[in-house]
């Protein structure tokens, strides 16, 4: 008896350890983060204000600001999430719902699984040849959205499979029993519910992109530009574009620059995943199942 | 049918966005691209020329590399061309298979800096001679300590840092030592980011570097310039005066924009171009480059007037040669 009860405890103390462990973990993943992020504020703090955000690139460094920058970022945002949503989404319900099971769908799988680990380079060089050139998009906003559009693209079908494939099995056959026909089920049920891991999929996506630089680069962004676009036709800059240039100047007063710039450019992405996780929240509000 | 009206709008948006209404005439853009030691400069006068013209002209600039600018330039895509070096012989053919001219116009010059660390007490002068005994090929794993290099220095490690392979100023120091561009040793330590170069320095007594004068001036309290020999004898360091009376050889280089004719011939383009070579001395020496003579621009800007095309150089770089000279000589292509 007390032989049992020795053993109970013991396989509560490596339960309790398991969690102490794991709290470890998290706290020193959020504490290199936090740490990152202070250091980047403290070090741009005398730059971190309105008219850094509203002049453009500057030689002095005093004057200087992220303007063309950021709207360049923003806009590069809205093109790729407007392209790889959709795509992606069609891509991850035709997959899950429609495909049959043979090897066609295997070799489709798998070749989206690799292409998640395709360096981004690679697809900067792709797209160089085949948006800028090709199609004759340029240098271009449009181009470098849909680069990193393709870039996100594995993403964004992953974590849209695996939302979908939450989705109870019953909420299905409830439906087909009333008559439903299967873009129906998708369109009504199964993709309203799976909402909140497809809008994670997407940010964690997005995230990735809008600290590319080497794709970006490849295509063309500029380092000097003192306009905003007024289509996406025309040429950018973005925010990894410029911290890289003022990291490498000689005057020391633009490395403020670019700490003021990568505090910013953490700000806008942790932006992102706090209106990710606000909308994940007001669509499971919505789920009465 | 929420979702598909979420889409719908933003690819609206999108769309929206693309087809904006814009007034291409009162909208040109000026093309540069190229060098990032030029890139400073180029940056400066963009920025002043579009405040004097009141945002009617919009100027881009980008850096692709001397090498990369070219490329972009022998293509028609840009204007201007950015170079920290005379164009080569096989970007001279491919312009020219392309059919596309090109206005060579020096705009500054660059002083090439020899830095050591500030605690090293045994070197503050070195020949051209000693400089090719540490940096030549056959140096490579035989030329590793001071002691090497002249017998009264001391015996300790020769740590070398340098930029890398596919800059400029690689291949104009190269050149200017060892006698022939690129042929460089392969065991020293290289960096495309020149603040490396100078943190390297900063940090270890035995190091031993070039870059640069723009990256030279605001740390000269960290780091000791080298005084160069000259070939008349004299040790120079690097500064405005020594490169301007031609003292400080054979490390001052000109640097070059290259303009295409075809662009040249737009208004903006040439009030652009008048506006750099004009306006740009006191911009150049706020960027820690060195201007011209007045007399050397002017005499650049009376050969973009009068369409001279071509380069000076013939496709090789030439140590040495005065910004005069060059500007006086025939155009090839």
């Amino acid at each position: 008896m007390s032989a049992m009860r020795a053993g109970v405890e013991r396989r509560k103390l490596l339960d309790k350890l398991f969690v102490v462990l794991g709290l470890l973990v998290l706290f020193a993943a959020l504490a290199v983060l936090l740490t990152l992020f202070l250091d980047l504020v403290r070090q741009g703090a005398p730059r971190l204000n309105l008219d850094f955000v509203t002049s453009y690139a500057s030689r002095k460094p005093e004057q200087a600001g992220i303007l063309a920058a950021w709207v360049g970022t923003s806009l590069i945002m809205v093109v790729t999430a407007c392209v790889a949503m959709p795509v992606g989404v069609a891509a991850a319900i035709y997959l899950e719902e429609y495909a049959p099971r043979n090897w066609i769908t295997a070799v489709i799988e798998i070749n989206v699984t690799n292409l998640a680990g395709v360096p981004s380079i690679i697809y900067g060089l792709l797209a160089l040849g085949l948006f800028v050139y090709k199609f004759s998009l340029g240098q271009s906003i449009l181009a470098a959205g849909l680069t990193l559009a393709l870039l996100i693209l594995p993403i964004v079908i992953v974590a849209t499979r695996e939302a979908v494939r939450a989705v109870p099995r019953p909420i299905r056959e409830a439906a087909y029993a009333l008559g439903a026909t299967r873009w129906e089920v998708t369109a009504h049920h199964v993709l309203p519910y799976s909402m909140g891991g497809v809008l994670t999929g997407m940010i964690i996506g997005l995230s990735r992109a809008i600290g590319e630089t080497a794709p970006i680069i490849t295509i063309g962004a500029l380092s000097f530009i003192a306009f905003l676009p007024e289509s996406l036709l025309d040429p950018f800059t973005a925010m990894p574009i410029q911290m890289f240039n003022w990291v490498s100047r000689p005057d020391p007063g633009f490395r403020v620059n670019a700490a003021a710039a990568g505090a910013i450019l953490l700000g806008m992405t942790l932006l992102m995943n706090g209106i990710a996780i606000w909308l994940r929240y007001r669509f499971r509000k919505r789920m009465n199942w | 049918m929420k979702l598909t009206s979420t889409v719908t709008v933003a690819a609206l948006l999108a769309a929206g966005l693309g087809v904006a209404p814009r007034d291409a005439a009162a909208q040109q853009t000026i093309k540069l691209d190229g060098s990032s030691t030029v890139f400073p400069i180029s940056e400066a006068v963009a920025e002043e020329f579009q405040i004097a013209k009141r945002g009617k002209v919009r100027v881009t600039v980008g850096i692709s590399g001397t090498g990369g600018g070219f490329k972009k330039f022998c293509r028609g895509e840009i204007d201007i061309a950015d170079a920290s070096r005379p164009i080569s012989k096989s970007e001279m053919d491919v312009c020219a298979r392309a059919g596309i001219q090109y206005i060579e116009l020096p705009v500054a010059y660059d002083a090439l800096t020899v830095a050591v660390n500030p605690r090293n007490t045994w070197v503050d002068t070195l020949t051209v001679a000693e400089l090719k005994k540490m940096w030549e090929p056959a140096a490579q794993g035989k030329v590793t300590t001071w002691k090497a290099v002249n017998p009264k220095w001391p015996a300790q490690p020769l740590k070398l840092f340098g930029p890398g392979a596919d800059s400029g100023t690689f291949d104009y120091f190269t050149e200017a030592t060892v006698g022939k561009a690129k042929s460089s040793r392969g065991d020293f330590t290289a960096s495309e980011d020149d603040n490396v170069l100078v943190q390297c320095v900063e940090s270890d007594v035995n190091a031993l570097a070039y870059f640069g004068y723009a990256y030279y001036a605001p740390n000269a309290t960290k780091m000791k310039a080298v005084k160069i020999v000259n070939s008349k004898g004299q040790a120079v360091g690097p500064s405005p005066q020594g490169v301007l009376d031609g003292s400080y050889e054979p490390l001052s280089r000109p640097i070059f924009i290259y303009v295409s004719t075809a662009s040249a011939q737009r208004a903006e383009v040439k009030e652009f171009v008048e506006f750099y070579l004009s306006k740009g001395a006191p911009l150049v020496e706020e960027v820690k480059y060195v201007p011209l003579a007045k007399h050397a621009y002017d005499l650049a800007l009376r050969n973009f007037r009068a369409g001279k095309a071509g380069t000076a150089f013939g496709g090789r770089n030439e140590v040495g040669l005065t910004v005069e000279e060059l500007l006086a000589r025939e155009g090839r292509f």
